[in-house]
C-alpha cells in the first residue's frame, strides 16, 4: 500500500485537536462545546491509529475503541445533562447557566 | 487507733460535697449539723488519735499511713499519705478543735445570711484541705492542701460576693499569695530534680546527705520555700492581701485569716527545718522578715479604726514573731506561739464578730464604746484573748509562748540583740495597740445601739476559747518557773532543740521581767491615752508631720500605693498599649496576606466552564513547552 | 493511497472548521459527519479497515444521531441561530485561536523535529485487534464495560423530567 509519513497523520490529528480546542473555548452553546469534545476525542484516536500502523501492531486501534467506547458514555451523561440544562435555564448558553459569583 | 487518720481529713470533705450537691435544699439545722458535726467528729478522732500518740507513741514517734499511689510516672510517684508526728498532733489538734469551735460559733452567727449552706460548704473543705496540708507526708500533698486552703480563702473573702469590694479583695488575695505559690512550686520543682523524691522525711534525710551547709542549692530550695511562706503567711513583702482579707466573715477571718492557714507557712518552715539549717543565710532572712513584719504591721495596728483590721494587722504581727522565732532556730517556740495564737486569736476574733453583729454591722471602733456592761461574756473573754494577745505576764497564754521567742531571739545562737530589741519593740506595741482597742471598744460612753445579744452557741465558743487562751499557756513552762515543759518535751520529737548559749537562770528572769515590763508599758500608755484622756484618732492625726506619719502607718506603710506603682500600674500600661494585641499584628497580618492571595486565586474561579477549559489548554501548552523545550 | 490520504485529510480539516463555525447546530452535526467520514477513510488507508468501519458506525452513525435527537427534543428554531449569532462575537475567536495556534505549533516542532518514519499502510487484521483486546487488554475492556454502565445509569438519571 502507500507510504505515508507517519509525521503528516500525527499533523493531521494535532491540527484536528487544534481546532476542537478551539471550538471548545469560543463556543458558548453546550451542543457546540460536546462536538468539539467530540472533534478533539477523534484527532486523540486518529494519533493512536497512525502510530498503531506504524508500528504494524494492533494496540493503536484498541486504545481508539476505548477511546470509541468513553466518547459514547461521556456523550449520553453530556447530553443528558443538555436536556436538563435547557429545562432548568431555558438556554444552552454555559455562560448564563453560572451562578457563582466570581 | 492509728488507722483512722485518713478520717479526720475525709469526713469533712464527705460534708463538703454533701452539702455542696444538696445543701441548698436541706433546712439550716441540718445543714449546721452537718457543717458543724462533721468538723466536731474530725475533731473528737484527732483528740482520741493524740491522746494515744502520747499514752502510746509509735516506734520512731512517726506513724505514717499511705492510703494507695496517687501518680505514678517513671521515678515521680507521691503517695496519698499522711504523716503522723508530734508537729502535725499539734497542727491537727489545733485545726480541727479551734475549727469545730468556730463552726459551732458560725451556726448562729451565719443564720441570717444567705448562702448558709455554701458557708458551712467551703468551711468543710476548708478544714480539710488544711488538714491534708498537715498530715501530708509528701510536699505534693501538702502542695494540694496548701493550694485548697487558697482556694477557699478566695471564696470565703468573697463570700457576701454581691460586693464587688469583697470580690476584690478576695482576687487581691488570690493573686498575692499565688506569688508566693509560684516560688514554693519552684522549690518544689527544685528539690524533685535535685533529691529524686517529694516526700517530706526522704527529702530532709537527703538534703542533710547530699548537700553541705549553705551550698546553692539548698539555699536555693530554701528561699523558694520561704517565698511560699511569706506569702501564705502575709509576711513582708506578700502581707498586703491579709487587712483586706477582712472582708469576709468573722468566723472566716477567725479560723482561716488567724488561726490556722495564715500559719501555715510557719508549719511549712518547721516542717522542712532541716532544708533552713543547711542555708544559714535564708534562716537569718526568715527572722529578719519576721522582725521586719512584727514592726510594720504593729505601728499599722496602731492607726486602724476598723476592730478587724486592728485583730488583721495584729494577726501579721504576731505571725512575724513566729517568723522570728523559725529564724532563730527556735522551733518549738514558733508551733507553742501558733497555738496560743490560734487559740487567742480565734478568740478576738470571734468576739469582734460577735460585737460587729450586735452592733448592726459596725466596724469602727469609735462607735462602739462602753460595751462592757451591756455584753459581759463577749467582754470578758475579749479581755482573755487581748491579755493572750498583749502577753499580761504570768496569767496568759501569750505570755509564756512570746517569752519564749524574745528570750530565745536573744539567747539562741543565730539570734542577736537587734532581733531582741525589734522583738520587745513589738510586744510594747502589741500592748499598746490590743488595749487600745479594748479600751476604746469597751470602755467610754456607748455610743451605738445593741440590736440583740449573741446566744449560747456564740458564747459557747468564746468561753471555751477564752479558757484556752489563758490556760494554754502553762503547758510550757520557762525554767524560770519550774522545770516543767511537756509540750517542748513532746515536739522535740519532731524538731530539733535550739542552739542557744546557757546563759544562766538570772539572765532569764532579768529578760523575763523586761519582756513583762514591756508588754504592762504598752498597756499603761493605752490605758493612759484611750481611758485616761479618751483621745480620738483624729486628735493623734493632728498637725502636718503627725497626720503624714499617721497615714503612713494607717496605709500599712504605702504598701499598697507602692505595689501599686511598681506593678499594677506598669501592668495596666502594658496592657493598655497592647490592647490591639501587639503581636496578633503578625497573625492578622498573614491572614490579611492570605485573604488578598485568596481574592487574587478568586477571580479565576467564576463559574466559566471556559475559561476553566482554558486554564487547562494553557497549563498543557506550558507543560508540553517544559518538556519539549527545556 | 497516498493522494486519498492527503484528500481526506484536507476534507476533514475544512469540514472540522466548518463544524465549530456554524450558528445553526444541524448544519454543524453534517460537517462534523463529513469530518468524521474523511477520517474513516483515513484510518482505511493506515490499514485500520476495521477502525474506519467503527468510525462510519459508532460515531457518525450512533453518536451522531444522539446529537440529532437531542436537538430535536429541544426542538431548537431560528431563534436559537439569532442567539447564537448575538453570543458569537467575533472578537472571542482571538484568545481561543492563540491558544490553539500556540499548541498546533508546539506539536508541529515536535512532530517535525523527530526521527522521520513512515507508515506502511499493511492492514492490521481485525482478528489481530480481537486477539489483543481480549487478551493483553482484557481488563481495559472490563472497564470500559463499566463505564459505559455508569454512563447508561447516568444518563437514565439525569434524563428524568425534572419536578
Amino acid at each position: 500500500m502507500a507510504n505515508i509519513p507517519m509525521e503528516h497523520g500525527l499533523l493531521l490529528a494535532g491540527v484536528l485537536f487544534s481546532i476542537g480546542l478551539t471550538g471548545l473555548l469560543v463556543r458558548r452553546n453546550i451542543i457546540f462545546m460536546l462536538l468539539s469534545i467530540e472533534v478533539m476525542l477523534n484527532a486523540a484516536g486518529l494519533a493512536f491509529v497512525v502510530a498503531g500502523s506504524r508500528w504494524g501492531a494492533p494496540d493503536g486501534q484498541v486504545m481508539f475503541m476505548f477511546i470509541l467506547a468513553m466518547a459514547a458514555a461521556e456523550v449520553a451523561v453530556g447530553l443528558a445533562l443538555v436536556l436538563q440544562m435547557y429545562q432548568k435555564y431555558k438556554t444552552l448558553d454555559v455562560d448564563s447557566a453560572s451562578k457563582m459569583r466570581g | 487507733m492509728y488507722s483512722l487518720l485518713w478520717l479526720v481529713p475525709t469526713i469533712p470533705l464527705v460534708s463538703f460535697f454533701l452539702l455542696m450537691l444538696v445543701g441548698a435544699r436541706l433546712p439550716k439545722k441540718t445543714i449546721a449539723a452537718f457543717g458543724a458535726g462533721s468538723v466536731g467528729i474530725s475533731a473528737l478522732l484527732a483528740l482520741v488519735i493524740s491522746f494515744t500518740f502520747m499514752t502510746s507513741p509509735p516506734p520512731q514517734h512517726a506513724y505514717t499511713q499511705v492510703l494507695w499511689t496517687w501518680i505514678g510516672v517513671g521515678n515521680f510517684s507521691p503517695d496519698i499519705a499522711f504523716h503522723l508526728d508530734a508537729l502535725s498532733v499539734v497542727m491537727m489538734l489545733v485545726v480541727t478543735v479551734v475549727g469545730f469551735l468556730i463552726h459551732l460559733y458560725s451556726i448562729e452567727f451565719m443564720r441570717e445570711e444567705e448562702g448558709y449552706s455554701r458557708f458551712f460548704a467551703y468551711m468543710n473543705l476548708f478544714v480539710s484541705m488544711m488538714l491534708v496540708l498537715v498530715l501530708g507526708s509528701n510536699l505534693v500533698l501538702l502542695y494540694l492542701g496548701w493550694e485548697g486552703v487558697g482556694l477557699c480563702s478566695y471564696l470565703l473573702i468573697g463570700f457576701w460576693y454581691k460586693d464587688p469590694a469583697n470580690g476584690r479583695a478576695a482576687r487581691k488575695a488570690f493573686v498575692v499569695t499565688r506569688v508566693g505559690d509560684a516560688a514554693m512550686a519552684l522549690g518544689l520543682f527544685l528539690l524533685f530534680t535535685q533529691l529524686g523524691t517529694l516526700n517530706i522525711q526522704a527529702i530532709l534525710e537527703k538534703a542533710s546527705l547530699q548537700w553541705a551547709t549553705g551550698s546553692t542549692y539548698a539555699t536555693a530550695a530554701a528561699a523558694l520555700l520561704l517565698g511560699g511562706a511569706v506569702g501564705k503567711s502575709a509576711q513582708l513583702p506578700l502581707q498586703t492581701w491579709l487587712p483586706d482579707a477582712m472582708a469576709g466573715p468573722s468566723p472566716v477571718s477567725a479560723l482561716i485569716h488567724a488561726a490556722t492557714m495564715v500559719t501555715a507557712g510557719v508549719y511549712l518552715i518547721a516542717r522542712t527545718n532541716i532544708l533552713f539549717t543547711l542555708a544559714p543565710p535564708v534562716q537569718l532572712l526568715v527572722a529578719v522578715v519576721g522582725a521586719a513584719t512584727l514592726l510594720i504591721s504593729g505601728f499599722s495596728a496602731l492607726t486602724q479604726r476598723d476592730i478587724k483590721r486592728v485583730l488583721a494587722y495584729s494577726t501579721i504581727s504576731q505571725i512575724g514573731y513566729m517568723f522570728l522565732a523559725l529564724g532563730v532556730g527556735a522551733y518549738t517556740a514558733a508551733i507553742f506561739h501558733f497555738m496560743t495564737h490560734a487559740f487567742f486569736k480565734a478568740l478576738l476574733f470571734l468576739g469582734a464578730g460577735a460585737i460587729i453583729m450586735s452592733m448592726h454591722h459596725e466596724h469602727d471602733m469609735f462607735k462602739m464604746g462602753g460595751l462592757k456592761d451591756k455584753m459581759p461574756v463577749t467582754f470578758w473573754t475579749f479581755l482573755a484573748g487581748s491579755a493572750a494577745l498583749a502577753a499580761v505576764p504570768l496569767i496568759s497564754a501569750g505570755f509564756y509562748s512570746k517569752d519564749m521567742i524574745l528570750w530565745y531571739a536573744w539567747s539562741s545562737k543565730s539570734g542577736g540583740a537587734v532581733l531582741w530589741l525589734v522583738a520587745l519593740i513589738g510586744a510594747f506595741i502589741t500592748g499598746l495597740y490590743t488595749f487600745r482597742m479594748v479600751f476604746i471598744t469597751f470602755w467610754g460612753e456607748t455610743k451605738g445601739h445593741i440590736d440583740k445579744l449573741p446566744g449560747k452557741t456564740i458564747k459557747i465558743p468564746l468561753i471555751v476559747l477564752g479558757a484556752l487562751a489563758i490556760i494554754g499557756g502553762f503547758v510550757d513552762m520557762p525554767h524560770t518557773l519550774g522545770h516543767f515543759a511537756p509540750f517542748s518535751e513532746f515536739l522535740h520529737s519532731a524538731l530539733p532543740e535550739v542552739n542557744a548559749f546557757e546563759l544562766g537562770l538570772g539572765t532569764e528572769v532579768l529578760f523575763q521581767l523586761i519582756a513583762a515590763a514591756a508588754a504592762l508599758g504598752g498597756i499603761y500608755l493605752a490605758y493612759q491615752l484611750y481611758l485616761k484622756k479618751a483621745i480620738h484618732s483624729r486628735e493623734v492625726s493632728r498637725g502636718a508631720v503627725r497626720g503624714a506619719v499617721y497615714r503612713f502607718f494607717f496605709s500599712g506603710w504605702g504598701f499598697d500605693w507602692l505595689y501599686d506603682w511598681i506593678f499594677v500600674k506598669p501592668f495596666l500600661w502594658i496592657a493598655r498599649v497592647n490592647k490591639g494585641d501587639v503581636v496578633d499584628a503578625i497573625y492578622t497580618g498573614i491572614a490579611a496576606v492570605s485573604r488578598g492571595l485568596h481574592n487574587l486565586v478568586r477571580r479565576s474561579q467564576d463559574g466559566k466552564v471556559r475559561v476553566y477549559a482554558a486554564g487547562i489548554a494553557l497549563g498543557a501548552i506550558i507543560t508540553i513547552a517544559i518538556a519539549v523545550f527545556l | 493511497m497516498t493522494v486519498v490520504f492527503y484528500l481526506s485529510a484536507a476534507v476533514a480539516i475544512i469540514s472540522t472548521v466548518l463544524v465549530i463555525t456554524r450558528l445553526h447546530a444541524v448544519h454543524a452535526l453534517l460537517y462534523m459527519i463529513i469530518s468524521l467520514l474523511a477520517v474513516a477513510i483515513i484510518f482505511y488507508t493506515l490499514g485500520a479497515p476495521f477502525i474506519a468501519a467503527l468510525e462510519v458506525i459508532v460515531y457518525a452513525g450512533a453518536i451522531m444521531v444522539l446529537f440529532i435527537f437531542v436537538i430535536m427534543m429541544l426542538n431548537l428554531g431560528h431563534k436559537s441561530v439569532e442567539q447564537e449569532r448575538l453570543i458569537l462575537r467575533p472578537a472571542d475567536w482571538i484568545g481561543p485561536v492563540v491558544l490553539a495556534v500556540v499548541l498546533g505549533a508546539e506539536f508541529f516542532y515536535m512532530v517535525l523535529t523527530g526521527t522521520p518514519q513512515s507508515v506502511t499502510g499493511n492492514p492490521v487484521e481485525p482478528q489481530a485487534v480481537g486477539a489483543s483486546l481480549y487478551s493483553t487488554y482484557l481488563l481495559g475492556v472490563e472497564l470500559v464495560g463499566m463505564l459505559l454502565l455508569a454512563g447508561l445509569v447516568g444518563a437514565y438519571h439525569l434524563g428524568k423530567k425534572l419536578k
